[in-house]
């Protein structure tokens, strides 16, 4: 049988609200309601649903989504073993037997074949047809869908069907304000508030850079890498260089601007 | 005995010019000071020479007079090598050159500061002098140099931004280009012609606002939120009035150039001088001007940039270090107040005083003023109106009975980061001495552009292995319509080969997911197989292990670009056929757009022809965004021939449009049937050379350059432009089959 327990969220994680989505959250599952978070790379989406497993006191399984992801890596497939073929249930599977929270992570990033496969889960009929074994599972009542889905990559190829979409509830996320953001920083490295406030700044600056020349801003976890390698003792402006700016382009102009923004910060 | 000695040197000097006796004594003290007793001699001597070239009292004037000056800075051991060339130049039909020379002689000397640049220098203009003398009609020797007095004219402004490795690029590019045209040699040389300045502008030291407009914009947007037009104006060619940094509704306008200074690079100049103008956008109120005496300007707009400049270092600590290496330090009893007004230096020394803690000033009412600023800074950002109070008082208390004296100081107090501020100012009334230029400028709303204005392109020289800059013109433009029935008809007449076509294109067709079977390692198990496997292992043979199977990605993701060569000898009648060579390249590019579009990859199709490089039209024929439809069809069917084939050009600008394409792969097929070539590029192998360049250029930007040549005799220079990139098709009027196959067969 499975070991549910390692599935279950046993520490709070650390997570700050930034509005009113906590209690929006729990009234979706109360009525297990599929949910998609959207917003951009890390802003918080994933911590937001393993402290609400946590907040349930709920099984989470997570499934990090990829373009070579089958429909069977998410349902479940035959092995091989001494006897012949055995089924193995992949994480839906699981999740839709033991009434786990079921977390898709960027789900645009699988086929769109795939995504298919959760349809049926998804709506009043909550089950999971195994076609190869010739099984169909009723879900858990405990069972819940959580996809997330980034829109920012701008590309047609990646976007989610409109029978996929208008099967969820939707929380929209950003990266926090900077007040905020700066107390995630402080909080979550044990930053002073000064130096946590720069480098929100730094991230500002990068974030108004987005669509000219950066697909995406300075996200909040590294945002939290740089607090951790400055809180560890390494000197401000490198730390910047290499949590920030070199992760995020390879365009020698950004990079050159973004350079001159850490300098002209950490004075 | 002071005029014993003067006048053996007269004597030696043997010169009837009575000017020259009346300077003569003058010009030996300065030379006697500077010249050692040997020096003299060789100076006397020389100047005998020039005295008795023949040439007026000019030359041997100006040598009197220069040469002591000359020689504090290059040495007077100079002089052999300057006299050779100038005995050079006189021997030469150039002498009218050796009075230019000589006058701009200290002013070279003084910028280049050592001999041995001198000396190459020297070479430069001997280079010059040789090659553009006397060849005009073949006659040697004869004419003299149109371009040497020119150069020798503007040699200070030259070496004002130009290093000598420049110079020398700037001078042969000229030699090269106009050696046989007199009148458009003086042009450039005397730096009246636009390419003149254009490579002046590409040779030149510094950091360029051009090269740097996009770093800049990045900066404005990400640090400061804000955007506007960058707008170089140029400060080489404006000796009298330096224009100042300033902003208007049109963009912002900046320096063409900066140099290093004070340890500050030139692009972190322009971030400052960025920083304080985003200052003033973001917290400047105009206020009105009308009530302020100018001195009471002067004070606001002094204090003002300084509150700017504090809340940007408020935000941005790091500018700090910009702003304290940019701003002058005005020393504090430099001004003598008895002769000239201190004004500005007051104003520069409260503002240094702000922004330097450890500022050397000792004067209290500076300090009093510095103390009150910070402390209405200390209650929140402030306002202009209440920096406009301070400044008021500041002016009022400081005022001295010599401010308005004629004369002002202007030593270090001249802040180049800081933009003339003319956008803080409301005039109420238009007053007599302002003019209001921005109200005739204004832009009409509305007005729009007729057709799109024309891209400049640079073109490869491979004679001296350099880009001409901004040298051809690409004017973009519709093709004209014509019949799109006329396509269909032609579709119609090939249905046979298109049937043909089509079967081949059915195997091209993307599937998308292939299955992979007999894998040792895959992503599922491959039923069949597993069992059939253990059916073996359990009746005792040895089973297949390749019992997986896994998928493969066969997309298909191809960008394609046809560029048409629609120059006038596609007019003529293809050898073997009836037809011209135009109609069967329509026939052929029609079977391609039909069966590109079967496929679904992303294509365009354009023509070009060009009429001299200020002429190079390139005429769009299908879009990337534009489906196969009767707009595009009416426009191959209209499809004209004129003109030349200057190809490079059409290249590059076609390639500015695949460039955009997100396909993994980018093929550029050119149809073309003859080799570049156009009326005004007398030497053939220019365009060729150009033209394989271009493909270069394509092949860094990932773009594949594929060429069908109909030329038959195109194997002399095909090769050198495409590599082996090429097809050449001998009977044209296999074309039209012929083009899709290659096609087909270039994408499998």
């Amino acid at each position: 049988m499975t070991n549910i327990d390692q599935y279950k969220v046993h520490q709070e994680p650390f997570y700050q609200a930034q509005g009113d989505e906590v209690a929006l959250y729990e009234a979706a599952y109360a009525a297990r309601l599929p949910v998609m978070v959207k917003g951009p790379t890390g802003c918080g989406k994933s911590r937001f649903i393993e402290y609400m497993a946590w907040k349930l006191n709920k099984p989470l399984i997570t499934v990090a989504c990829n373009e070579d992801m089958t429909a069977s890596d998410l349902v479940g497939r035959y092995l091989l073993d001494a006897n012949g073929t055995r089924w193995l249930d992949g994480p839906l599977t699981t999740a839709a037997r033991i009434g786990a929270i079921c977390y898709l992570d960027e789900i645009v990033e699988a086929r769109q074949d795939t995504t298919v496969v959760i349809h049926p889960l998804t709506d009043h009929r909550r089950t999971l047809p195994l076609d190869k074994k010739g099984e169909l599972i009723q879900a858990h009542p405990d069972f819940q869908l959580v996809i997330s889905y980034n829109p920012g990559y701008q590309n047609l190829m990646k976007d989610l069907k409109q029978s996929t979409k208008q099967r969820f509830v939707g929380f929209d996320f950003e990266y926090p304000s900077a007040t905020v953001e700066t107390e995630i920083l402080a909080k979550e490295t044990g930053m002073d508030i000064g130096v946590s406030a720069k480098l929100v700044k730094i991230g500002a600056t990068a974030r108004n850079l987005k669509g000219h020349g950066l697909d995406e801003g300075i996200s909040t976890r590294l945002l939290v890498y740089a607090a951790t390698l400055i809180k560890a003792g390494v000197e401000p402006r490198a730390a910047c260089r290499m949590a920030l700016v070199r992760p995020i382009t390879d365009d020698a102009d950004i990079r050159d601007t973004l350079d001159h923004a850490i300098d002209a910060v950490f004075a | 005995m002071i005029n014993t000695p003067l006048d053996t040197y007269w004597q030696e000097l043997d010169c009837g010019f009575p000017r020259v006796a009346e300077v003569f004594p003058d010009c030996m003290n300065a030379a006697l000071a500077v010249l050692s007793p040997e020096g003299v001699t060789a100076y006397i001597a020389q100047a005998r020479f020039l005295g008795k070239m023949g040439r007026g009292a000019e030359p041997i004037l100006i040598f009197l007079e220069e040469w002591p000056e000359v020689s504090r800075h290059a040495g007077e051991d100079a002089l052999p090598f300057v006299m050779e060339f100038i005995r050079k130049m006189s021997k030469s039909p150039n002498s009218k050159a050796i009075t230019p020379f000589l006058q701009s002689l200290p002013a070279t000397a003084r910028r280049l500061h050592t001999q041995a640049l001198l000396r190459d220098y020297l070479v430069i203009a001997h280079d010059l002098m040789e090659r553009t003398t006397g060849s005009v009609h073949g006659i040697h020797q004869t004419f003299p140099s149109p371009g040497l007095p020119e150069m020798f004219k503007h040699i200070p402004e030259l070496l004002a931004h130009l290093s000598l490795g420049g110079l020398k690029n700037w001078v042969d590019y000229g030699v090269l280009y106009y050696n046989d045209n007199p009148d458009r040699q003086v042009e450039y040389f005397s730096l009246q012609s636009a390419d003149s300045r254009a490579v002046l502008q590409r040779e030149r030291h510094g950091v360029l606002l051009v090269d740097n407009e996009r770093k800049l914009s990045l900066y404005l947007r990400g640090m400061w939120q804000d955007e506007d037009m960058l707008i170089p104006y140029s400060v080489a060619f404006e000796e009298q009035t330096k224009p100042v940094p300033y902003y208007d509704k049109l963009g912002i306008r900046m320096p063409d150039v900066y140099d290093d200074a004070s340890g500050i690079t030139g692009l972190d100049r322009y971030r400052a001088l960025l920083a304080h103008m985003a200052g003033h956008r973001r917290w400047t109120t105009t206020i009105i001007a009308d009530n302020m005496s100018p001195f009471q300007r002067m004070a606001v707009e002094c204090l003002e940039d300084c509150r700017v400049e504090y809340l940007a270092m408020q935000e941005y600590p790091g500018l700090r270090r910009l702003f304290m290496a940019l701003h002058p330090i005005p020393t504090e009893d430099a001004c003598d107040h008895t002769k000239e007004s201190g004004v500005r230096h007051r104003l520069a020394m409260l503002s240094r005083a702000i922004l330097d803690v450890n500022h050397p000033y000792k004067n209290t009412q500076l300090i009093e003023f510095k103390d009150k600023f910070f402390s209405l800074m200390k209650q929140g950002d402030g306002s202009t109106q209440e920096i406009a109070e301070l400044a008021i008082s500041f002016v009022a208390r400081t005022r001295l009975q010599s401010d308005n004296l004629p004369t002002t100081y202007f030593t270090d107090t001249v802040v180049e980061y800081r933009d003339d501020n003319r956008q803080m100012w409301q005039f109420i009334e238009e007053g007599d001495e302002e003019e209001a230029f921005d109200e005739q400028r204004k832009i009409e709303p509305g007005e729009e552009l007729k057709g799109l204005p024309p891209r400049h392109y640079h073109e490869w020289d491979y004679n001296n292995q350099s880009y001409r800059p901004d040298w051809v013109s690409v004017y973009e433009g519709l093709h004209p319509k014509g019949n799109p029935a006329d396509i269909d008809r032609l579709l119609e007449k090939h249905a046979g080969l298109a049937k043909q076509l089509k079967k081949m294109l059915d195997l091209l067709k993307p599937q998308d997911k292939v299955r992979i079977r007999y894998q040792e390692e895959g992503s599922e198990l491959d039923l069949d197989v597993a069992l059939r496997s253990l059916i073996d292992y359990k009746s005792g043979s040895s089973p297949d292990v390749r019992i997986n199977m896994s998928h493969r990605n066969d997309g298909r993701s191809i960008a394609v670009m046809v560029l048409l060569d629609l120059s006038a000898s596609l007019n003529e009648k293809a050898a073997g056929s009836d037809q011209t060579i135009l109609e069967l390249s329509q026939e052929a590019v029609s079977l391609l757009g039909w069966a590109v579009e079967k496929l679904g990859d992303p294509f365009a199709i354009a023509g070009f022809h060009s009429n001299t490089r200020h002429d190079v039209r390139y005429m769009h024929i299908k879009g990337y965004s534009e489906d196969w439809n009767d707009e595009v069809k009416g426009r191959l069917a209209g499809m004209k021939a004129s003109y030349s084939t200057r190809m490079g050009a059409a290249m590059r600008h076609a390639a500015h449009y695949l460039e955009q394409q997100t396909a993994d792969k980018k093929l550029m097929l050119i149809l073309t049937d003859g080799e570049p070539a156009d009326i005004d590029s007398k030497d053939g192998r220019i365009l060729i050379e150009d033209a394989g360049r271009a493909v270069q250029e394509l092949d860094q930007k990932g773009i594949y350059a594929y060429c069908i040549n109909l030329d038959p005799k195109a194997d002399e220079y095909v090769k050198d432009i495409f590599g082996k990139q090429y097809t050449i098709i001998d009977k044209v009027t296999e074309l039209p089959m012929k083009l899709p196959q290659l096609f087909i067969s270039l994408t499998k």
